[in-house]
């Protein structure tokens, strides 16, 4: 695997730990020979480092276009492309490239080399010593899930779909790249494992902070992985550039909102967490109390009936007027505190639980399983309306 | 004329009826099989010398024309033609300027295998899927490094079919050198065509030669490219990894 082009390349490269790097699009234009009309037409974005940009549309909107000028694999015709400030046209493509990482739908694996000597790809180009580059591999091969010595020495054509994807998105990190081009790198993949992958590279995300260039034509994933949302629309031009929460709060004009779809309220409910909104109090009771105090409790709370918890304060079922009928609280056989929302649920599971228990509200438990507050249809309608800047954006709920 | 010198010969050394029947005779063999050791050695550097010029001459041109596809139509027209011109004319109309022997004899028999190579080189270079080749240039491979680190490994298996081809043709028709002069196991074909055991014998082993050569070939093309048996071995050792990894959990 030696070449002259990577006996030029002086030694380990100064860009093995490098932070996120800052993306501008500056009226990038791309107009493809023999067309009249752009393929982008004056794309100007700029994305902060460490933060996730999806470019979402329609196919044909351009946004892999867009995506693929970044890394000069295909040319700029007018405007520019800084990367932290420096443009990408003084750069020779292949030596650009290699500081990019580069995902594809199709994963594009090297089907003759190994797990290991695929990742090792863009090391080697760049004259990393042989101890370092398998050292990377392993670390690598963990950080993506996959068992170093179980995958290390095996095919691509010996694992399985997710598992490719995996070596996919850890080869683009190979050599800690401040940028990421991901094309669809989850398109191909069933909707469970895409769920579990999308998930893991949220999660790798949180670690490593790298500033990512997403492309998708799937909304929920756009909103799902987005930080921030670019919605193209025919000829590459930008219809909104916006949070996510923004983006589904107000859209900016009808194709927005058409692209987004009729249930954009919905898809704000996944944006935000039990523990974002303001739940009414719980009036707790347990067994034993007097009744005069466990109604004095139900006196200046907003459910109607009270909530009989165990010595843990962990959820046991609301109490009907039958269990108030004595002198103290006794438990009811058939008093059901369903469902037990956590803290961490997003509010359109919540509302999923509580529809299908058919119930007004229901018992909020934190880690511990002891019991917070309550949340009802009514906090989530007021949820649905509330303004966008109170709601945090995907990335930041946790 | 040094046909029937060849044929006096034979016959002048044996008073054996079967022999004198030009019959299948195996003590005959046995005991004349030295008279082919020379014939045979000469046959296969004929096949490997023209073989290996061929490859390296088609090998090139195909890697040419690969970037630059306007060539692909001139390349594959004159090679055609010289895949179609009868060896034998070939021969003679190349003994005013290489004269007799191997020269002419390795000269027809590179420009046949031309075509074959060339096309399957090419074929191979142009059936590594896109994505590969987009993912290989979108993490900065240069076209050179694209070319020799992928394009031409995944290129393989069709290369060496290419190969394959031109080895086993080109000892069939290396039985004809010897109107070259060059010799080679056609020459003792012909040296006494009447004589079943001889054209057996002859005949055999241009076509076990034909065999070794296509079975080493293959052989080799196993051992370059090991990705193309591991996905067949995958089965079983994916569902044990899939145990062990059950079992880690």
């Amino acid at each position: 695997m030696n070449s002259p082009d990577s006996a030029q390349s002086p030694g380990p490269s100064p860009l093995s730990r490098s932070d996120a790097a800052t993306l501008e699009f500056r009226s990038a234009t791309k107009v493809y020979p023999g067309q009249r009309e752009p393929a982008v037409g004056g794309l100007s974005l700029t994305v902060p480092a460490g933060e996730i940009c999806v470019l979402v549309g329609p196919s044909g909107c351009g946004k892999t276009t867009a995506m693929r000028m970044v890394n000069r694999m295909i040319d700029i015709t007018d405007g520019d492309i800084l990367l932290d400030g420096a443009s990408v046209k003084n750069r020779r493509p292949a030596e650009l490239r290699r500081e990019i990482g580069y995902a594809i739908q199709q994963i594009g694996l090297f089907p003759h080399l190994t797990v290991g000597d695929n990742i090792a790809t863009v090391p080697r180009l760049l004259g990393w010593d042989k101890a370092r580059i398998r050292a990377r591999i392993d670390e690598l091969l963990e950080l993506v899930s996959l068992d170093p010595h179980e995958t290390r020495d095996r095919y691509p054509a010996q694992l399985s779909g997710g598992q490719r994807q995996r070596v996919g998105v850890a080869r683009a990190l190979a050599v800690d790249p401040p940028l990421m081009l991901m094309d669809e790198p989850f398109g191909a993949i069933d909707p469970i494992n895409r769920e579990r992958l999308q998930n893991e590279f949220l999660r790798l995300q949180r670690e490593i902070r790298k500033t990512v260039v997403f492309v998708t034509h799937d909304i929920d994933e756009a909103i799902k992985m987005g930080d921030r949302i670019a919605v193209l629309q025919q000829g590459g031009k930008l219809a909104q550039y916006a949070s996510p929460a923004e983006l589904l709060m107000y859209p900016a004009n009808r194709f927005v909102e058409d692209f987004v779809g009729a249930d954009r309220a919905l898809k704000r409910l996944a944006l935000q967490r039990v523990r974002d909104v303001d739940l009414w109090k719980a009036p707790l009771v347990r067994v034993g109390e007097p009744v005069a105090e466990a109604r004095a409790k139900l006196g200046d709370a907003e459910v109607p009936y009270p909530l009989l918890v165990d010595g843990d304060a962990r959820p046991l079922g609301w109490l009907s007027e039958r269990g108030l009928a004595g002198e103290r609280v006794e438990q009811e056989l058939r008093s059901n505190p369903q469902p037990i929302l956590d803290l961490d649920d997003v509010l359109r599971d919540a509302l999923a639980d509580l529809l299908s228990e058919e119930a007004q509200y229901g018992p909020v438990v934190d880690g511990r399983g002891a019991v917070t507050g309550v949340l009802s249809i009514e906090i989530l309608s007021h949820a649905l309306r509330s303004d966008p800047d109170e709601v945090p954006s995907g990335a930041d709920a946790l | 004329m040094s046909a029937l010198l060849a044929q006096v010969e034979i016959r002048e050394r044996t008073e054996d009826t079967c022999v004198a029947d030009n019959g299948f005779c195996p003590d005959w063999i046995v005991d004349n099989f030295d008279r082919y050791v020379d014939p045979f050695l000469e046959h296969v550097v004929l096949t490997v010398v023209a073989v290996a010029i061929g490859f390296g001459i088609a090998f090139s041109l195909a890697l040419f024309a690969y970037r630059r596809r306007w060539l692909i139509d001139p390349v594959t027209q004159i090679t055609g033609i010289l895949y179609t011109i009868p060896s034998i004319a070939a021969f003679f109309l190349l003994l005013p300027i290489t004269g007799r022997g191997f020269t002419t004899a390795t000269v027809a028999l590179v420009a046949y295998v031309l075509l074959i190579i060339f096309r399957n080189v090419l074929a191979g270079l142009d059936n590594v899927p896109g994505d590969i080749k987009d993912a290989g240039r979108g993490m900065g491979l240069t076209d050179r490094q694209l070319l020799w680190r992928v394009e031409v490994p995944l290129a393989l298996p069709e290369i060496m079919a290419g190969l394959r081809i031109a080895a086993t043709t080109t000892v069939g028709l290396a039985t004809l050198v010897f109107f070259a002069g060059a010799g080679g196991l056609g020459e003792q074909i012909f040296a006494d065509i009447t004589f079943k055991s001889n054209v057996v014998v002859a005949g055999g082993l241009a076509v076990l030669l034909a065999a070794a050569l296509d079975g080493l070939i293959l052989l080799v093309q196993r051992a370059i490219t090991p990705w193309e048996t591991a996905s067949l071995r995958s089965r079983p050792s994916r569902l044990l990894a899939r145990r062990r990894a059950a079992v880690a959990r």
